[in-house]
């Protein structure tokens, strides 16, 4: 074949395959390049081409439909040149790598496109082409943008359907967390019910006995004043007067380990109200300690608390750092009785101290053990949820995660400090704001 | 014959000087009063030797009852004080300890305190 022959051919195959996939094809020369009575597959059942004309429109078509594909590309890869006949009839089969974005999903098209060309009256004419794709399909348009689309519409259902789940699986694990937090007040509560009996019993017994001792004393007043002694009777009549305080102090003492148990366990959202943070200290402090001692008899530890007067009350939600001094508490209680245990010597002695502290704008409150301490590579984790050393079965292992979070919620921050062998030590900081009232 | 009430309750101290007021009165019963089983271990040393009725509580911060108990029937021996211990209501557990530590006498809380001034005016 001349070179001008081959030329030519190269520069017809070259507009051919611009005519199928230039984003401006010149429809007009269509006839210079294409044979009047070309014949023609594609993949789809609208791709069977029998004339110039249907090519033209086939073309045409292609053409408007690339229009809405975004980031049309395509590679070409050549797979077969072959001259037969009297080198007058040329095959030319190329791989097309098509790529383009449909409704914001990246598509690719592998193509294959086999060409023959036909010399004749000094040019080159496409008479026949089929093209095949390495996809699946019997209707549809050229690009396969409708199909695709209906691919598209497909997985989007399926992504739906999806997220539906997903969005039940985050409803149903929020669901669960709020239980979790509901039995780890529970099982916090359980630790307390010994304690709290303990508590209440103590207050009971101070009501019903200076009451008696009350009524009996009314007798001895009158007994004393029948007799004339007015200064003994008045004596007694102050120790009456006292006696009623005690039974209203021990009453009230009573009715606030209820409240406070009762708080603990609901599980609505507490509301911040001005709190004497000394005595919710200290009430959680024995709270904390008779519950332990109660379980275990032989449990025991010097408890030691050093409250600064000047602190006041402060907005706080009282269950809830109620809750995080109960498990600071309980935590530095297991941490001694550990020690102890595990201790050979007889001199160690457990104890556990508490401190609140006024500074400007913050109110702190530290828990102290002389326990073992954290150890290092337990440290970081402290803090996270189910984050445990205690045996299964023990701790829930969100009694500091909760705590962390409930003193976050007060804008406030709950640090620890510790040395092995030595002491761990929480410290709790709580601004005051504006709210410190006498 | 002096009575050391040891009990972590401030309060027991005004009801007891209540509960026996004419006794105190009238000088039957002395009563001392410790805090602590610590605190009561200090007065009973101050004390001397003196005669004495211990009536304890079990469940203190620091040295429990029991603890006290038992270092007062290992320490204190001549003249080995009377010790009666104040148990929480259907505490086995704590009363069977008591025993064998060697309690003399028990009392159930709430204290019944005629039950109480009689046993310690039948002892003293």
């Amino acid at each position: 074949m001349t070179e001008q022959k081959k030329t030519l051919l190269e520069k017809t195959y070259r507009n051919w395959l611009d005519l199928i996939l230039d984003e401006h094809p010149k429809l007009d020369t269509i006839g210079l390049i294409v044979d009047e009575d070309v014949m023609g597959f594609g993949t789809t059942l609208e791709e069977k081409i029998l004339s110039i004309e249907s090519a033209r429109h086939l073309l045409f078509a292609g053409m408007e439909q690339r229009k809405h594909l975004k980031g049309f590309k395509f590679t070409e890869k050549e797979i077969l040149r072959r001259i037969i006949g009297s080198d007058d009839v040329a095959i030319f089969v190329d791989e097309l790598n098509l790529s383009y974005t449909l409704d914001g999903v990246l598509n690719n098209l592998p193509l294959r496109i086999s060409t023959v060309l036909n010399y004749k009256e000094q040019s080159w004419k496409v008479t026949h082409w089929h093209g095949s794709l390495a996809v699946e399909t019997e209707e549809g348009d050229t690009w396969h943008a409708d199909e695709l689309k209906l691919k598209n519409e497909k997985l989007q259902l399926l992504v739906d359907e999806r997220t539906a789940e997903l969005k039940q699986t985050i409803t149903d694990l929020k669901a669960t967390q709020n239980q979790l937090i509901q039995s780890e007040k529970m099982a916090s509560l359980g630790e307390l019910t010994a304690g709290i009996a303990h508590e209440i019993q103590n207050p009971l017994n101070f009501v019903n006995n200076f009451s008696e001792v009350s009524n009996e004393l009314v007798d001895e007043m009158n007994e004393e004043l029948d007799k004339g002694d007015i200064e003994e009777a008045k004596a007694i009549s102050i120790d009456i007067k006292q006696n009623l305080e005690k039974i209203t102090h021990h009453g009230k003492r009573a009715d606030g380990i209820v409240k406070g148990m009762l708080q603990h366990s609901s599980s609505g959202s507490g509301k911040t109200e001005p709190t004497d943070i000394n005595k919710l200290t200290d009430e959680y402090f024995r709270l904390a300690y008779h519950g332990l001692r109660a379980k275990d008899k032989s449990f025991n530890a010097t408890l030691k608390s050093n409250y600064d007067d000047n602190l006041g009350e402060i907005d706080v939600i009282p269950q809830d750092i109620g809750r995080v001094m109960l498990n600071l508490f309980t935590n530095a209680f297991y941490a001694v009785d550990e020690k102890k245990t595990k201790s050979e010597t007889k001199d160690y002695k457990p104890t556990v101290s508490v401190s609140t502290e006024k500074s400007k704008d913050t109110i702190i409150i530290t828990v102290k053990d002389n326990g073992n301490g954290i150890p290092k590579e337990a440290l970081g984790k402290i803090f996270q949820p189910f984050f445990t050393t205690k045996p299964t079965g023990k701790g829930t292992g969100l009694g500091l995660s909760m705590s962390y979070d409930i003193i976050k919620a007060h804008k406030g921050e709950l640090t620890v400090d510790t040395e092995k062998g030595k002491f761990t030590e929480f410290k709790i900081s709580v601004p005051i704001k504006n709210n410190s009232i006498t | 014959m002096k009575i050391l009430v040891v009990d972590d309750e401030q309060d027991v101290k005004i009801l007891f000087q209540q509960r026996f007021r004419k006794e105190i009165r009238k000088g039957d019963l002395n009563f001392v009063f410790a805090f602590s089983g610590e605190e009561a271990l200090e007065t009973l040393r101050a004390m001397n030797q003196e005669a004495v009725l211990i009536l304890s509580d079990i469940n203190m911060p620091g040295m429990s009852g029991l603890q006290l108990l038992e270092t007062i029937k290992k320490d204190f021996v001549a003249p080995p004080p009377v010790v009666m211990m104040v148990t929480a209501y259907g505490d086995e557990e704590n009363y069977n300890t008591a025993k064998r530590l060697g309690a003399d006498d028990f009392l159930t809380k709430p204290v019944d305190f005629k039950l109480l001034k009689d046993k310690l005016i039948q002892i003293i």
